[in-house]
């Protein structure tokens, strides 16, 4: 009988619970509808009914996400569309659980879906190849202008110009403690994330804005296989500085290895860090110089709008300097007196056009100055023995610089160029 | 003072028959998966503020809102059978095989292998189907059979040994995913043969030809949502080695030889019975079974490996297996609702803007609830009273 009395009582425990959330309930609503009358403030809602998708690889937590959701939350108040259209999905993994959750977000209803990592795009590919009227958009992807599908748009921004000038920032550093005697070996350290084209790319951009600044400088570049690993990127971070880099830059999304230089720093070892994605200087508040940042924003306001209008939607789209689409965060206390007014000098003339990054001039390799540089922007089937997508071959080269980004929005400058060395676990 | 001790027999009524008791072991379970949605649904108030009751609704129509949700809960509730299926004859012989995570790696890795450096190849589609099937149960079988041949001769403990071999599957799909990543350098293998679909399992009758057939008549619906569907393949292979596991384990010479190997090895040795041989055909059967799981996850459903293939499937299926005591109809309906559950929790999350995390937490929650209640239904509490009132 006791069970039995327990049991009914957790019944009623559970009606009344029912019955309050009923009551309670009401009250929330109306702040719920000022909230989103306040968020269509702007302009009138151009497409009340559109709903949206949102596919993250990870959630606010972690920097690189944390970059996208800002910058779609801002798209959407550009264009005066409201919060409550939009469906997030959060820490979707680059497997199959992307393609389960792009049809998903279909079955909702959603009529563009966004994805926010390099590894969701073949399953949004799948998922757009069965439903033509659905456009999908996997950012940092880049298959949109070979896979034949009208309805998959890829979106990048030019990265390589805030690398650029956050290798400045670096160079006025390193300049400042050779000048002082601090430092003897231009060397500079770099945490990789993969050997793949967009780090790759990033890197180079980095190196040759410390380049502009030291001639002499050097780097060491240090993969950890993964996009996001604070552990790893820390460890790789103390590996280099025991190497003897007194300059930490990073393409890898986590904190580690700011905080690692930090803690470095503190311990009386010369050593400055540049990040990525986010302001380190939460972490690291006199170690970090500054971060290159993607202003995402931009670009989701500019694929969103094209959307709304009803235009043929682009297979790329970029945004650099000129666009706002990328930035540097605010300069840390540790940079060398005069690096604002060069930076703002760089950020001039890369808009203004005189100033190219990858301008042939300034990189060799094997020794040699690089004039031409065919790029083939096919790709292969999964061993490698036949074409996937067939791509045009276009010369990358002309006018004296490496044109990136201007072919297809995801970064394709993959020369390694003399001063910078891989370490691989093979040597 | 609180006693507790094994129940004999189920009573939760004194005086009944023990047959009404098997059905109130049952209400029981029903019961703690009600008190554990009360329970995730007091979460989900505390973080969304929101009517629980709605919040279930939403978690049915996130699993069956749309055909499409449906075949996708029919998929991974295939998966999830035919792993536990594969359990089946292991932990009745009362082998406790912890390795069925691997034993599905193994099978994906086969199949995936096979998916790539064969399918460029002209071998016919199913001929390829039938050699990666074969593949990832031979990996499955192996995986399976070498900590079975280590107890059978050295009496290793196979709980230990086959959880290590879970992780040694999964560094070799960590091994090899840069080896077949594509593009290079992007550390994952995406989609295999995306483009010309090669070893994927694909509906028995395409999407052309249903566009084909009338559209009005009530035939091309039924056609549309059963062989139409590419998931319904891995549905049929898996509900035709489930009515079979079930009829080799209750109506076979093997089936009997099992239930006793797992009752008594003495008795079994004293009846003549090769212990030995039986292990390892057993565990050889076992594996190929969840091997075969990994077959159906690579080819049938994710195209890709990564080592989220088996995606803890294996560590689920054990409870699915133990639930249902080793029933193989049983485990139909316990992976239908665990599916659901899991499915449901992920629609929670999405609708309400949550983290998936929360999902793992609500399916974390009703899983100690029913596996609780499996406590209650084995065990007795009584509390005895003390002699005297007061200290």
């Amino acid at each position: 009988m006791k069970k039995f009395l327990a049991i009914i009582l957790c019944l009623v425990m559970v009606l009344a619970l029912i019955a309050c959330n009923r009551e309670e309930s009401k009250p929330d609503k109306p702040d719920e509808s000022k909230n989103t009358e306040e968020a269509s403030k702007p302009d009138t809602n151009p497409n009340p009914d559109l709903k949206i998708g949102v596919i993250l690889v990870g959630d606010e937590n972690e920097g690189y996400t944390a970059a996208h959701i800002e910058g779609f939350k801002e798209a959407i108040k550009n264009l005066g569309l409201s919060e409550d259209q939009v469906t997030w999905k959060y820490v979707i993994h680059e497997n199959a659980e992307c393609y389960d959750t792009a049809i998903d977000l279909v079955d909702k209803g959603c009529k563009i879906i966004f994805s926010n990592s390099y590894g969701h795009q073949s399953y949004m590919v799948q998922a757009a190849q069965e439903n033509p009227d659905v456009v999908f958009c996997p950012a940092t992807g880049d298959t949109a202008n070979v896979c034949g599908l009208p309805n998959v748009v890829n979106l990048f921004p030019f990265t390589y110009e805030s690398r650029y000038v956050s290798g400045v920032v670096a160079g006025m550093k390193l300049k400042e403690l050779m000048d002082a005697g601090t430092v003897t070996d231009p060397y500079v350290g770099y945490v990789g994330a993969y050997p793949y084209a967009e780090v790759v790319s990033g890197y180079t951009a980095f190196f040759l804005g410390i380049k502009s600044i030291v001639p002499e400088a050097h780097m060491d570049v240090m993969y950890t296989s993964s996009w996001f690993d604070l552990n790893k990127e820390n460890e790789t971070a103390k590996a280099l500085m025991a190497r003897g880099c007194v300059i930490i830059g990073q393409h890898a999304d986590s904190t580690g290895a700011p905080s690692a230089v930090e803690a470095a720093l503190a311990e009386g070892k010369v050593a400055y860090s540049v990040g990525y994605n986010i302001d380190m200087l939460k972490v690291a508040p006199t170690a970090a110089l500054t971060s290159a940042q993607n202003n995402w924003s931009v670009l989701y306001t500019a694929v969103l709008k094209d959307f709304l209008d009803g235009k043929t939607m682009a297979h790329d789209y970029t945004a650099g300097y000129n666009d706002n689409g990328v930035m540097i965060s605010a300069l840390g206390a540790s940079c060398a007196p005069g690096t604002a007014e060069k930076v703002e000098e760089v950020i001039a003339a890369i808009k203004d056009g005189s100033l190219h990054v990858f301008d042939i001039n300034t990189f060799t390799v094997d020794g040699k100055k690089v004039e031409s540089n065919v790029y083939d922007f096919s790709t292969w089937n999964a061993d490698y023995t036949a074409i996937q997508y067939e791509g045009e071959k276009i010369e990358t080269i002309s006018d004296g610089y490496f044109h990136e980004s201007v072919y297809r929005s995801a970064p394709y400058f993959d020369l390694r160029i003399d001063g910078i060395t891989e370490l691989t676990d093979t040597n | 003072m609180i006693h507790i001790s094994k129940r004999v027999d189920f009573t939760l009524f004194k005086g009944r028959a023990a047959g009404l008791n098997r059905f109130v072991g049952w209400g029981v379970r029903l019961i703690a998966v009600l008190l554990s949605l009360v329970v995730s649904g007091l979460l989900i108030y505390a973080i969304t503020r929101l009517n629980p009751l709605k919040v279930y609704g939403v978690m049915a129509n996130g699993v069956f809102g749309t055909p499409r949700r449906t075949w996708a809960w029919l998929r991974d509730l295939a998966l999830l059978l035919c792993i536990s299926v594969g359990l089946a004859p292991a932990f009745k012989m009362r082998f406790w095989n912890i390795g069925a995570e691997g034993q599905v790696l193994v099978g994906g890795i086969a199949t995936a292998a096979c998916m790539i450096f064969l399918g460029s190849t002209s071998i016919p589609s199913v001929l390829l189907l039938v050699i990666m099937a074969c593949a990832a149960m031979a990996a499955g079988a192996v995986w399976g059979v070498v900590p079975a041949v280590f107890k059978a001769k050295w009496n290793t403990n196979e709980t230990l040994f086959t959880l290590m071999m879970n992780y040694i599957a999964i560094q070799l799909t960590l091994f090899f995913i840069p080896k077949w990543e594509h593009p290079k350098g992007s550390n994952t293998v995406g989609l295999i043969n995306a483009v010309t679909n090669r070893g994927w399992i694909t509906p028995i009758v395409s999407a052309d030809a249903i566009s084909k057939m009338d559209p009005n008549a009530w035939t091309t619906a039924l056609v549309k949502n059963t062989v139409g569907q590419s998931y319904f393949i891995n549905l049929l292979i898996v509900l035709v080695i489930t009515v079979c596991m079930y009829f080799y384990l209750c109506r076979s010479k093997h089936g009997y030889e099992i239930a006793v190997v797992g009752q008594s090895e003495n008795t079994a040795r004293y009846a003549a019975m090769n212990v030995k041989k039986v292990i390892i055909r057993s565990m050889t059967l076992s594996g190929a079974i969840c091997g075969l799981g990994g077959f159906l996850a690579v080819a049938g459903a994710d195209h890709t490996i990564s080592t989220a293939t088996a995606g803890g499937r294996g560590f689920v299926a054990i409870i699915v297996a133990w639930l249902a005591k080793f029933n193989t109809f049983v485990m139909v309906l316990i992976s239908a609702m665990l599916v659901f559950l899991e499915k449901g929790a992920v629609a929670i999350a999405s609708e309400f803007s949550l983290s998936n995390d929360v999902s793992n937490i609500i399916t974390g929650i009703i899983l100690f609830f029913i596996l609780g209640s499996e406590f209650f239904i084995n065990y007795e509490i009584k509390f005895s009273k003390r002699s005297g009132k007061g200290a």
